[in-house]
């Protein structure tokens, strides 16, 4: 079978399809976040808030076996009550997100507001909540086993390494509405988030509610890290942001085509990194984390390359 | 006929917390503004003077006292509308610029407009106008970068007036500049103020603050003296 049957016979399938729409979208407003985030030097803030979205998919995951084991000790019983059955069926069949978000919203919050807190620093706080949370994450999991394979649940959640194949047509509904409105803000407030990006006290001054803008930032990132978990995993989710604008930076200097170019390398890197591994059956997410990281090298040598020239 | 006042503060007080003790940095603070005024607030480092512009450019609170803008009553304003009197009636200068770096001449002078969300071809259009007055015409489509100092300072200035502000807010405007383009930039506050605008320019150089009309000393958070200048 040639590689293009390969293709053509692998995309018969829904969730192969479903993987591609939502990698090509997750990958698109990852990149438009990125610049914002690189460019403020709020890279580390997606990081930290990558690993808050592993705790919470971990409680998220544990939470009907932590219910039915603390249930079952109070009772004294062997067997659930019909109601407690119930209340542990309906968080076992509860969509992860709606676990996720909130939790990753309110920390991407108090992550900016700890920030500008003087007693504990920006970078302090993010590497504070970044390790409790995964200490967290990882303690629920070892506690509260949903399954056998805990240390294939973990290296799926921090590696994103199949649930992007095991999307439902739900999930990609709830991807597309979310990256339509990462999109729309952003066309939106361009120019709000252009300012806010690069010059505070003047945004400021101007008469913007810098606050309210660094807020929305924040709520947007945490949308987009909980968005990707499902195509990187949350070890890798920094990458998918950071690189492509980097990589961007290297060759171009305006907002404007630096977002292009961004989100262009970040489209085609998934586009790329999702072929090659169904092709040659790498795992998802480090593949197009190593396409995006390819892709940053050619970039850097074209400056080098152009710069020397020119000098 | 009655003069009107832009900026009327009465007896405002500022303090920040500073470990277990309270650092009164404004004390009672008093003065006032008229309309078309070029006043200087003149203090040494450490003496209020930025707190105090922060307060009059709404970008900062204060404990008590009341302040009026223009006859707004700024301590009964909210956060919101306070951003909206900063676009409509502050146009702020500061001391580095604060200009776009990958931004030409003309898209970092429009920048407040299309916050304010005013079509870019009106905003092009105001730009233009006040471009021509300050003799930036050539180098409307130069980034700051291919710009003196003076020059970044005119094009800062340009872009606080394309606003149509009712008060002008300088934060050192000559700090960052020689003393050729430093007077080049007073001289302009002069023309501009002979045009009508009301300045009020924050300096610690007593030879800055006597371009001025009016000086107000600020010393230890406090109105030392009010002079009207010769």
């Amino acid at each position: 079978m040639s590689n293009i049957e390969k293709l053509q016979y692998y995309f018969e399938f829904p969730y192969v399809r479903y993987a591609f729409i939502v990698g090509i979208l997750i990958s698109l407003c990852s990149s438009l976040l990125g610049v914002t985030l690189v460019l403020k030097r709020f890279s580390f803030i997606g990081d930290g808030l990558s690993h808050v979205a592993f705790g919470a998919m971990s409680l998220s995951t544990t939470l009907p076996v932590m219910i039915k084991q603390y249930a079952l000790s109070w009772s004294g019983e062997d067997k659930l009550s019909p109601r407690m059955q119930g209340v542990v069926n309906w968080f076992g069949g509860l969509n992860d997100m709606y676990i996720v978000l909130p939790v990753t919203l309110v920390c991407a919050v108090l992550l900016l507001r700890t920030g500008q807190n003087t007693k504990i620093k920006g970078d302090a706080a993010v590497a504070m909540l970044s390790v409790g949370a995964l200490a967290v994450g990882y303690m629920l999991m070892n506690r509260f086993p949903s399954r056998a394979n805990i240390s294939g649940d973990v290296c799926s959640t921090l590696f994103g390494s199949t649930s992007i194949l095991t999307l439902k047509r739900e999930d990609v509904w709830l991807c597309i509405v979310m990256s339509v409105a990462v999109i729309a803000i952003y066309l939106l407030f361009y120019n709000k988030i252009f300012s806010v990006t690069f010059d505070e006290s003047f945004t400021k001054a101007s008469g913007v509610n810098a606050d309210s803008y660094n807020l929305l930032i924040a709520v947007v990132t945490a949308l987009i890290i909980v968005l990707a978990m499902n195509l990187v995993g949350s070890l890798l989710i920094s990458a998918l942001i950071i690189f492509p604008a980097l990589s961007a930076m290297r060759i171009f200097k305006s907002f404007r085509s630096v977002i292009i170019c961004s989100a262009v390398i970040s489209v085609a890197c998934a586009a790329f990194g999702i072929i090659v591994s169904i092709l040659s059956s790498t795992p998802v997410g480090s593949t197009i984390v190593v396409a995006d990281l390819g892709v940053f090298i050619l970039f850097s040598l074209i400056s080098a390359f152009v710069g020397k020239a020119r000098s | 006929m009655a003069t009107e006042q832009i900026i009327s503060m009465r007896n405002v007080c500022k303090s920040y917390k500073m470990g277990s003790e309270r650092l009164n940095v404004l004390k009672n603070v008093d003065f006032t503004v008229n309309k078309g005024e070029f006043t200087a607030i003149l203090g040494p480092s450490g003496s209020g003077k930025s707190t105090l512009m922060n307060i009059i450019g709404c970008m900062d609170t204060f404990d008590s006292g009341s302040y009026s803008l223009n006859g707004i009553p700024i301590h009964q304003t909210k956060e919101r509308e306070l951003a909206n009197i900063r676009n409509h009636e502050i146009g702020f200068i500061f001391q580095n610029y604060h200009l776009i770096p990958t931004y030409t001449v003309m898209q970092n002078i429009i920048m407040p407009l299309l916050m304010r969300g005013q079509d870019r071809k009106s905003a092009e259009k105001d730009c233009r106008e006040i471009v021509e007055m300050l003799g930036l015409s050539e180098r409307i489509h130069h980034k700051p970068s291919e710009l003196s100092g003076g020059q970044r300072q005119r094009v800062a200035i340009a872009r606080a007036l394309c606003s149509k502000p009712s008060l002008l807010l300088a934060d050192e405007p000559t700090g960052a500049l020689d003393q050729t383009s430093g007077t080049e930039v007073l001289k302009l506050f002069t023309k501009l103020h002979e045009m009508g605008n009301t300045i009020v320019m924050i300096t610690h150089d007593l030879n800055v603050a006597k371009w001025a009309q009016r000086t107000i000393r600020i010393v230890d958070g406090e109105i030392s003296e009010e002079a009207v200048n010769a």
